[in-house]
């Protein structure tokens, strides 16, 4: 791949780093508390929690840190931060 | 059409003629008589363009950076004191490889303050990646502008330009100089339309951060870029020649080299009187030569090992110091010679705006002709 | 009015899990829409998110150095109006970039006029080289370079007021957010791209890397903040306080205790004349804004 002159880029390569390989907490979403209100997606400091057909919220696994935001400000505790297996 | 105009005053005009469309502007003495020309010029309507009144050097060369990065020709103007602000702007322009043009008015840099000419701003920034170039009178020093631009703006360059001048010597006198045509100046110089640049319709990130893993290579590409100006300098010099007479193509100039013993080699004003000492010189029976320097970078080592192979020995003046060193003309001009043989003296001369006159220039010769070199001339010694 | 859903803001970017800042790029992004070209200081988030050649931004963006964003985003605005060209020019620094580094240019740029808008994140420090006080880390916080010690406890100065500054040169909009109120700040960065001349809005951006805490209570610290007074949510129009975010407050000291950087001023020893000096800020922030809530009166 040749340099671009001046260091320059058009986006998209940013996701070849999968930083979901930092995670040791994952949040698992319960569609069944869910009340679709998407603070989930606003809040996500990584902007990786998509809606789905149904209007509900997931989080995009290979990009999600696990820092736990969407589970703490979520208002129906629909999320809860469940330890990586190793 | 010629004209007797003061150099400043001719700056502004090819600047006008080449179209920027965005000016950013500082005042700083030798240079102020440009920018406030380009002012009237612009609040006459007779430049479309932005004229922005920043709030230092520092800010003068950032903003060409953003309006060049967003696609528009730019120019700014500095010297000295206002050079040296910007010295880590410098680094960046030409690492982001904007074709912004700049004006150097030389000064020497405080301290002490010195409002007078020398060539220490603009040697000192040598290493920024910029095109250099210097001009002996107001006729080059207006010429160089648009092939400044030409060069600069070139796919296989896209770096920023210094046309140097030396302050109060050439800016502040009035000499005749040919100015071309806006349609002449539009057929040399066509609008600027760079590959990339900052579009929403397109976005693109300018300016991102290397790790180790790709530094190395940038600077590699920016170098050669540098050294693939000299091609383009060539092309652009001959084209210009084509079109209105006077020839750049060649980054150094003889004079009365041909036979010459002794050669002096020199960059800007000094040579006007160089070349008139060497009149004398000759009449006198004395086989003395020039070799003017005009492009300073990218560097012509081959072509200054090429000019002065059949010499004797070589008189570099220099109108700057590296402290504690030499001169950098010097140094550099014995690198292209590495191995020749020939003995290269180095000449402090000039500094501050000390007038250099044909009896400087007669000892210089002197002291080479006995194999004295590597001092300051024109010393007070009364003073010391 | 401002598409909440558009993302231009990608993933993969290389902020610390629960970043303040890079939520605070996200959300200024959805403000000001896909027609603007950022103009980014160095710091954190220009590093995070544009190591050569991945980067987040799905808009024209450029960085320069650090002080001089407000610079070149003058010489972006004048190519584009000669150009006739309709992008928004925004610029976006940190707290060092903005209220130390950058004041000579974003001087000139306000005093000149230019219709750029300025967004600050204040993380209250400079983070991206480990944690050093700037001009806007608030009293008694411990940095690097104002550490708390036998001898100090942290920071000596209060935080500069950066937007009185900007307003004093004519600003015709200047704001402050909060990532604790995303709604909030997306309509204050829209109304500040959307206003001509220069305008202004500082973003308080919590660092769980350098404030000291868990990453998941990036958002409830903001909140405190300002539930506290040590932030101020507010807008001026014209140099007018227009629209100030009111709070039933609460003792500074439950901002403080969160907070590893304000440790010193509970262990080992409580240091109460501190603590009241801190709470002396908040007052003067309540009384000069007007945000305490009146209860009414039994």
């Amino acid at each position: 791949m040749s340099l671009a002159v001046g260091c320059r880029a058009r986006p998209g390569k940013s996701r070849d780093n999968k930083t979901g390989s930092w995670r040791v907490f994952r949040p698992l979403f319960d569609h069944e508390k869910c009340s679709k209100c998407g603070t989930c997606q606003v809040i996500c400091p990584e902007g990786c929690v998509t809606e789905d057909k149904d209007g509900f919220f997931d989080p995009d696994y290979a990009y999600c840190k696990g820092c736990g935001l969407c589970a703490e400000e979520c208002p129906k505790e629909a999320i809860a931060m469940k330890q990586e297996e190793k | 059409m010629l004209e007797i105009t003061e150099g400043s005053m001719a700056v502004a005009e090819a600047v006008r003629l080449c179209r920027p469309q965005v000016v950013s502007a500082y005042p700083i003495t030798p240079q102020t008589h440009i920018v406030e020309a380009l002012a009237e010029i612009v609040a006459n309507g007779k430049l479309d363009a932005e004229y922005i009144t920043v709030e230092s050097e520092f800010s003068a060369l950032s903003a060409c950076i953003g309006a060049s990065a967003a696609g528009s020709r730019t120019y700014s103007a500095t010297t000295s004191q206002g050079l040296a602000l910007m010295f880590e702007v410098c680094f960046n322009a030409a690492g982001m490889r904007l074709p912004i043009v700049m004006t150097i008015a030389n000064r020497a840099l405080g301290a002490p303050l010195s409002i007078w000419n020398d060539q220490q701003d603009s040697i000192s920034l040598r290493d920024a990646g910029w095109l250099q170039f210097y001009a002996e009178d107001n006729q080059e020093a207006t010429d160089l502008h648009y092939i400044a631009y030409r060069v600069a703006e070139h796919p296989a360059v896209q770096l920023p330009a210094m046309v140097c001048f030396d302050g109060f010597i050439l800016s502040h006198t009035y000499e005749p100089v040919d100015m071309l045509s806006q349609a002449d100046a539009d057929k040399y110089l066509p609008k600027f339309a760079p590959k990339d640049r900052l579009d929403a319709a397109d976005p693109m990130s300018f300016g991102m951060y290397a790790t180790p893993d790709y530094y190395l290579e940038f600077r590699y590409e920016s170098d050669k870029a540098l050294k693939d100006a000299k091609s383009v300098i060539q092309t652009a010099g001959k084209e210009f020649a084509k079109m209105f007479g006077r020839d750049y193509s060649a980054m150094v100039e003889g004079y009365k080299l041909e036979d010459a013993e002794t050669v002096i080699v020199a960059m800007g004003s000094i040579c006007g009187t160089v070349k008139d000492t060497i009149d004398d010189l000759r009449s006198e029976g004395a086989k003395v030569g020039l070799l003017k320097i005009r492009v300073f970078r990218p560097f012509p080592s081959e072509e200054i090992a090429k000019a002065l192979k059949g010499a004797k020995r070589i008189a570099v003046l220099d109108k700057n110091i590296s402290l504690g060193a030499k001169g950098a003309v010097a140094l550099e001009v014995k690198d292209a010679l590495y191995g020749s043989g020939i003995p290269v003296y180095d000449y402090i001369i000039g500094l501050g705006g000390r007038d250099v006159q044909k009896k400087d220039i007669r000892e210089v010769v002197t002291l080479a002709g006995k194999g004295k070199g590597d001092q300051f001339v024109g010393l007070r010694r009364e003073v010391l | 009015m401002a598409d909440k859903t558009c993302e231009l803001f990608d993933c993969g970017h290389r902020a610390c899990g629960g970043c303040g800042a890079a939520l605070a790029a996200r959300l200024m992004l959805k403000a000001t829409g896909p027609n603007t070209i950022v103009v980014n200081s160095t710091g954190c988030m220009e590093v995070f998110s544009t190591p050569y050649p991945e980067t987040s931004w799905k808009v024209p963006w450029i960085h320069s150095l650090f002080e001089n964003s407000s610079a070149v985003a003058s010489g972006i605005e004048a190519s584009l109006k000669k150009q006739g060209r309709s992008e928004k020019v925004v610029v976006i620094g940190g707290d060092g970039a903005t209220l130390d580094i950058g004041m000579l240019c974003i001087s000139g740029a306000f005093e000149r006029g230019h219709d750029i808008t300025m967004i600050c994140y204040d993380n209250e420090a400079y983070m991206n080289t480990g944690i050093q006080r700037s001009g806007a880390t608030p009293y008694d916080a411990s940095t690097t370079t104002s550490p708390a010690g036998s001898q100090s406890f942290g920071n000596k100065r209060p935080k500069k007021d950066l937007p009185q500054i900007l307003v004093a040169h004519g600003s015709p909009y200047v704001a402050t957010a909060s990532i604790a109120y995303p709604n909030d700040l997306i309509q204050k960065v829209e109304k500040a791209v959307n206003t001509k001349g220069p305008t202004y809005v500082q973003i308080h951006a919590p660092c769980c890397t350098g404030w000291g805490f868990e990453a998941d209570q990036t958002m409830n610290i903001a909140k405190l903040a300002i539930d506290t007074g040590l932030w101020v949510n507010y807008e001026m129009v014209d140099g007018t306080v227009t629209k100030v975010k009111k709070v039933v407050r609460k003792p500074v000291e439950d901002y403080l205790k969160t907070q590893k950087r304000f440790r010193h001023l509970f262990k080992p020893k409580r240091q109460d004349a501190e603590i009241a000096a801190i709470q002396a800020i908040a007052d003067k922030n309540a009384a000069k804004y007007g945000i305490d809530i009146k209860l009414k009166k039994e």
